[in-house]
């Protein structure tokens, strides 16, 4: 079995306020807008597809609202 | 084995996998900025170094007037409230009287150039022991995006809404630079804060500037070139492109002194 470094973030989604600039930041394209709005209007940060996250933090780095968390772990596949 | 999202969760969203989540020095509160203001950076990227520093309970931060007015909200510090412009004053108080705590004023361009340019010059020309975090974003964000002195020439403003003339309005000062010639300052750094790899960067002077207060070497100073996408009337993905394109290119990022020193031609 191979051992691969998998990462995973969670978006507090009525934190959110629809900046964008984590989808920008992510090198993994895996960030997009909701087309659903939170509580406050905003269509939030979803996180559409883990499988190729590594957990390098750049998307909660930028959040100017500290909404992203994430997770980072070696596991076999 | 098929990884699916649920799986992945499964496996590695743990409390020992957690790699970055929000420093509990910052409050609770949902911050007043506008969506993508680097205001909110800032606040997380100074907060989380006094955590790691274990400064929490040896900090005392100055809150300007400006959209950072509210930071005593945010940051779970003590923090102070300054006059408009009268952080350094302020801060200078309460170094003098508490020289074992680790002081920082948090103040915009309209706050420390403008109505506190004074202020400023003089604060770091006495080399106070306390370090400056300068939020650069070339407009008055809260009331309404007035031109400031650190407007760029040409930049659109609602009080030079045909771009700023340099003939009749001036040019932008350039305030680290000139804090860096005054013999008080002992550090001083531009940094930016709108993509990852700045803001670890930017992250990484202000470290700097708490170990140069800490080891009670004089005035350091950290100027973050910001952006204020409400007032500039563009998206923050677009705002932070334009200050790539343009604020940088007047504002060039980088020490400016270090240990003393200039480390870097002024022009
Ligand atoms: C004595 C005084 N003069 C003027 C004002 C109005 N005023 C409030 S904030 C501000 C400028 C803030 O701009 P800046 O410091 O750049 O902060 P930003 O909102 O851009 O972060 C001004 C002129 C005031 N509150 N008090
Ligand atoms: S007005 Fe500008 S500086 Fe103020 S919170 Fe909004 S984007 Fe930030
Ligand atoms: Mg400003």
């Amino acid at each position: 079995m191979a051992k691969k470094v998998q990462g995973y973030i969670e978006i507090d989604k009525e934190k959110c306020k629809g900046c964008e600039l984590c989808v920008v930041a992510c090198p993994k394209d895996i960030i997009r807008m909701s087309k659903d709005v939170n509580g406050k209007g905003y269509h939030y940060a979803e996180f559409f597809n883990p499988e190729p996250c590594v957990g390098c933090a750049d998307c909660a780095v930028v959040c100017p609202d500290g909404v992203i968390t994430v997770y980072r772990a070696r596991i076999e596949v | 084995m098929e990884l699916t999202a649920d799986k992945i969760k499964e496996l590695v969203v743990k409390p020992e996998n957690k790699v970055y989540a929000k420093t509990p020095l910052l409050t609770d509160k949902t911050l007043s900025y506008c969506p993508g203001c680097g205001h909110g950076v800032a606040h997380r990227i100074l907060m989380e170094l006094v955590e790691e520093m274990g400064l929490e309970n040896d900090t005392i931060g100055i809150a300007p007037v400006g959209c950072s007015v509210l930071a005593y909200e945010f940051m779970n510090v003590d923090m102070q409230e300054a006059a408009h412009g009268r952080a350094p004053a302020l801060a200078t108080a309460i170094k003098r009287l508490w020289p074992g705590k680790f002081v920082f004023t948090y103040q915009g361009d309209g706050d420390l150039a403008a109505i506190g340019g004074n202020e400023t010059l003089h604060a770091c020309n006495r080399g106070e022991n306390i370090t400056i975090i300068f939020i650069n974003n070339g407009i008055y964000g809260m009331t309404g995006g007035q031109m400031a002195p650190t407007t760029l020439p040409g930049m659109r403003t609602s009080t030079s809404p045909y771009g700023r003339d340099t003939h009749m309005m001036g040019n932008p000062l350039k305030m680290t630079e000139i804090v860096a010639m005054l013999p008080g300052t002992y550090f001083v750094t531009r940094q930016a804060v709108h993509t990852a790899k700045h803001a670890r960067k930017a992250k990484k002077a202000i470290k700097k500037a708490i170990e140069v207060q800490l080891e009670g070497k004089g005035t350091s100073f950290v100027e973050i070139v910001s952006n204020c996408n409400s007032g500039w009337k563009m998206t923050p993905v677009k705002a932070n492109q334009w200050l790539e394109e343009n604020m940088l290119d007047y504002y060039h990022l980088g020490d400016i002194k270090v240990d003393g020193k200039l480390v870097k031609e002024i022009v």
